[in-house]
């Protein structure tokens, strides 16, 4: 399985997302150093969830940060986190 | 952590109101997201100290432990952790960012 479908399941199943967008930027990065060339290194996610309402910035990322420890242990080198309660505020 | 290691995370954090464990310097950033933090504080004339954790791996690993966050850039002010690249563009984007600093007493001037 790609990194990218993994790390879509795994939010899917931990936060039942109502918007989920899982972005690979790996090609944005290409080159760099610290880069590992594998294309599948760096990610954004757009995720909006019931489970963060009420939670700070901090607590929100942080239970993402859990749920992906592995992957961000291994391929992937960079996570960018844009993270929503589904009250709409931000 | 290595207790010796947590002392001097510990006593960089306290060494000044706003603290930025980054990858390279202030002047040169070393990875996109250590220099999208050091453009927030510039933009809002912040003074700050940058602490390069490329220059230190025992920080460069120590800092994540210390924090529970597993991502560098960490920015600190007043000895708290704020967050990460995402959080700060963020809490600057909505105003959060210089509001919380003017509130910790720090001096914030937003460039014309």
């Amino acid at each position: 399985m790609s990194t990218q479908r993994r790390i879509e399941e795994k939010l899917t199943e931990a936060f039942a997302p109502t918007v989920l967008e899982v972005v690979n930027e790996s090609h944005r990065h290409a080159g760099h150093a610290g880069s590992p060339g594998t294309g599948e290194s760096h990610f954004a996610v757009r995720m909006t969830s019931p489970a963060f309402a009420g939670l700070s910035r901090i607590e929100r990322q942080r239970r993402v940060y859990a749920v992906l420890a592995e992957e961000l242990k291994g391929p992937v080198h960079a996570l960018s986190l844009s993270l929503d309660g589904s009250e709409g505020g931000g | 952590m290595d207790e010796q290691v947590r002392e001097r995370i510990q006593g960089e954090v306290d060494g000044g109101d706003v603290v930025l464990f980054m990858k390279g310097t202030p002047v040169f950033p070393q990875c996109g997201f250590s220099a999208a933090v050091v453009q927030v504080l510039n933009h809002l004339n912040v003074p700050f100290k940058g602490i390069n954790v490329l220059e230190d791996d025992s920080i460069r690993q120590g800092i994540k432990d210390f924090s529970s966050w597993p991502t560098i850039p960490q920015l600190y002010v007043k000895g708290e952790f704020v967050g990460g690249c995402d959080i700060i563009r963020e809490m600057f984007e909505t105003g959060e960012l210089a509001e919380m600093l003017q509130t910790k007493g720090v001096d914030v001037q937003l460039q014309a």
